[in-house]
């Protein structure tokens, strides 16, 4: 195809300039590097006074290059649309449950989590349970349904009954909000990241690279190069969290009564990091206390990319089995920074080499606050080990940004384009081909929102995805499955008051309204609307279906049994490919 | 799948006991997910001093870290018990019901 060879020759240019522009800045630094000194002295002082980082370099460049070969492996065994959307529903339970890890450990709970954890104590403890707490429920109530019903995203099972035009559209804009959103966060983060670690890549080539590597991963590679990046990506970060909280226990003796002790003397608000259930300073709020459990709960069971991973497996066994693992490897995860964090208390605290000003605070970091994981591994190890996790944190955002652009191409290409523009009589090839367009274009997208957010403060953007996530797209998936009398109207009516509800509160909310937009007091004055809008959208669906007396309303409970017997038994379900 | 099949599964007592077993576990686990986790966080939301007090008079360890990691831990638990029930009890119920309905 004609159009594609333009296409692929513009991401190559894009990549080559993006490339040519980091080949500049690295030499400059070359030239104005006077003794390779230790390089995190020099993380945040200007770039033509630092040394290079060489060791993130050279290990960023070797997991580019291991991903780009795994990608040309890729490409040449992705023909059809299964095995672009799904890598042929060939992965085995275990490799999907390291997938699935590597999809969903996001570098925000790793460097997130520990910063918490740094700043606040025992209150990191909260998200760490309460990101964890998601995937039970994923395997009790939708993993293996998801499977038998679906096909690539989690629309078709929505829509498996219901009528595919308004609930895919609807399905599409959930989706879509929530990658888009989700992908300028990665993408802010892998431009601080970056520019920290190596001050001689600008803020702007780092956001640059990431998206040409993401475009080349999944326009060629598909979903069998983005799922072999996330499981190697898993494999890394779960390694060097190991690595550093054995690292942080061997320096406390083995002993956590020592690790916490020291962290309370060395802290300077000493006992209050074990006795604050707030964030240190906050006053305590029941309601948002129980409206963040509930977002971050169901939030992670509405994520459209999460969801995405259960079409690549063998059948509903392979996918009940992935979930298993994947929360073994999560939950060892979460166990991890919360150790790291503390550890960062103890090892990076007070330590002039990481503290900004050590007068003012001995807890505010060079570079910003997401930092005390990072500076914890150079602690541990020294500029090798620091290059190594710089590289792993990188490696992170890349398979997590790359997971959601597959994502969201799928919902506008397969939702939008196959099912509502072309009423299903699209080709595959036709399908495919929409779907790597719309792959160029979120990367793109992503790289031009990341560049104009660089100076925002990107904190609410959690908040909104997994509120969308868990407002929108888990009731409307769970009614869809276990109700018989859900019809299309409830499920669209519904659906859109979770977008709408969760999305005007959020503004009309603390983050948004008062910090962000700077108008005064929030209307809303909570940060998490999910207790208000979750309920919501159960009552709206539940009354739209119940007196909906269409003739179609009755045709799509009756078929519910047909989708009960496909869901239960896994008969008619998708196949592997077979070659 | 036929309109043949799916009656012979329709009127197959033992997918009407598969569907009835297997939801039965699936909302009780996730009850006790649930249980365990809001739990958790209405003792933050109310009672904070009990999740603050220290596990021991000698310790800096508060219990709600010992709760958290094992809510942690128990959901991991759970999932397992989840997968081992589906793997031993329920698989080899649906490939019967398959099998009946496909002769």
């Amino acid at each position: 195809m004609k159009t594609l060879n333009t296409i692929l020759f513009t991401i190559l240019t894009l990549i080559v300039s993006g490339a040519a522009q980091a080949a500049d800045a690295v030499a400059s630094a070359v030239v104005s590097a006077v003794a390779p000194a230790s390089a995190i002295v020099a993380a945040a002082a200007p770039a033509a006074e630092s040394p290079l980082n060489w060791n993130a370099i050279i290990m960023f460049l070797l997991f580019v290059a291991v991903t780009l070969v795994i990608t040309y492996w890729a490409a040449t065994r992705t023909k059809t649309a299964t095995d672009f959307y799904a890598a042929g529903r060939g992965i085995t339970g275990l490799q999907n449950g390291m997938a699935i890890a590597g999809d969903y450990m996001s570098a925000a709970s790793f460097l997130g989590i520990a910063a918490l954890v740094y700043m606040n104590g025992f209150y990191g403890l909260i998200f760490s349970v309460g990101w964890l707490v998601g995937w039970p429920i994923i395997l009790f109530l939708i993993a293996e349904r998801l499977r038998n019903l679906g096909k690539y995203t989690y629309a078709d099972v929505v829509s498996f009954r219901l009528k595919q035009g308004p609930i895919r559209i609807m399905a599409a804009i959930s989706s879509l909000i929530v990658v888009i959103w989700y992908l300028i966060g990665q993408a802010v983060g892998a431009g601080q990241l970056l520019h920290t670690l190596v001050p001689q890549i600008s803020y702007r080539t780092a956001i640059v690279v990431v998206g040409a590597l993401i475009i080349i991963y999944v326009t060629f590679g598909g979903m069998k190069a983005t799922t072999w990046v996330q499981i190697i990506k898993a494999g890394l970060l779960l390694g060097g969290a190991t690595l550093m909280a054995l690292g942080v226990m061997s320096h406390e003796g083995f002993s956590f009564e020592k690790l916490f002790s020291d962290a309370v003397a060395i802290h300077p608000k000493h006992l209050d990091i074990m006795k604050s259930v707030v964030p240190i300073g906050a006053k305590a709020n029941p309601i948002e206390s129980i409206s963040l459990g509930l977002t971050l709960m169901f939030g992670t069971a509405g994520l459209p990319h999460i969801l995405m991973r259960f079409f690549t497996v063998t059948d509903a066994k392979a996918a009940r089995k992935s979930v298993l693992y994947g929360t073994c490897f999560i939950g060892f995860f979460y166990i991890l920074t919360f150790i790291i964090g503390f550890g960062a208390i103890v090892l990076v605290a007070n330590k002039p080499e990481y503290v900004a000003d050590i007068s003012k605070s001995i807890l505010a970091l060079k570079g910003g606050g997401s930092m005390p994981a990072v500076y914890l591994s150079h602690a541990l190890g020294g500029d090798f080990f620091l290059g190594f996790i710089a590289a792993v944190a990188f490696a992170t955002i890349l398979a997590v940004v790359s997971g959601l652009t597959l994502a969201g191409a799928s919902a506008l290409s397969h939702d939008i384009y196959a099912s509502v523009i072309k009423k299903g009589k699209a080709t595959e090839k036709e399908e495919v081909w929409v779907s790597k367009m719309a792959v160029i274009g979120l990367g793109i997208i992503a790289v031009l929102l990341g560049i104009a957010f660089e100076k925002q403060n990107v904190a609410y953007i959690v908040a909104l995805t997994f509120s969308i996530a868990a407002c929108t797209n888990f009731p409307i998936l769970v009614l869809s499955i276990f109700w018989r009398g859900l019809t299309t109207r409830g499920a669209v009516l519904g659906g859109y008051t979770g977008i709408i509800g969760s999305i005007g509160l959020l503004i009309i909310g603390p983050t948004v309204w008062t910090k962000v937009l700077a108008m005064g007091p929030a209307i809303f004055p909570y940060d998490f609307p999910t207790f208000v809008v979750l309920p919501t959208v159960l009552i709206v669906a539940y009354i739209a279906s119940v007196t909906d007396n269409s003739e179609s309303g009755k045709k799509e409970k009756e078929a519910y049994d047909a989708q009960l017997i496909r869901a239960e038994t896994g008969l008619g379900a998708e196949t592997s490919a077979s070659h | 799948m036929s309109l043949l099949i799916a009656s012979k599964i329709q009127n197959n007592p033992k997918y009407l006991q598969l569907v009835k077993q297997r939801d039965t576990l699936s909302w009780t686990l996730s009850a006790l997910v649930c249980i365990m986790y809001f739990g958790f966080i209405l003792l933050i939301a109310f009672a904070p001093q009990i999740i603050t007090q220290p596990i021991s008079d000698t310790s800096v360890i508060p219990l709600g870290m010992i709760i958290g990691v094992g809510v942690i831990v128990a959901s991991a638990l759970l999932t397992g018990v989840y997968v081992y029930k589906a793997n031993t009890t329920f698989d080899p119920i649906v490939l019967e019901i398959v099998q009946e309905a496909s002769k």
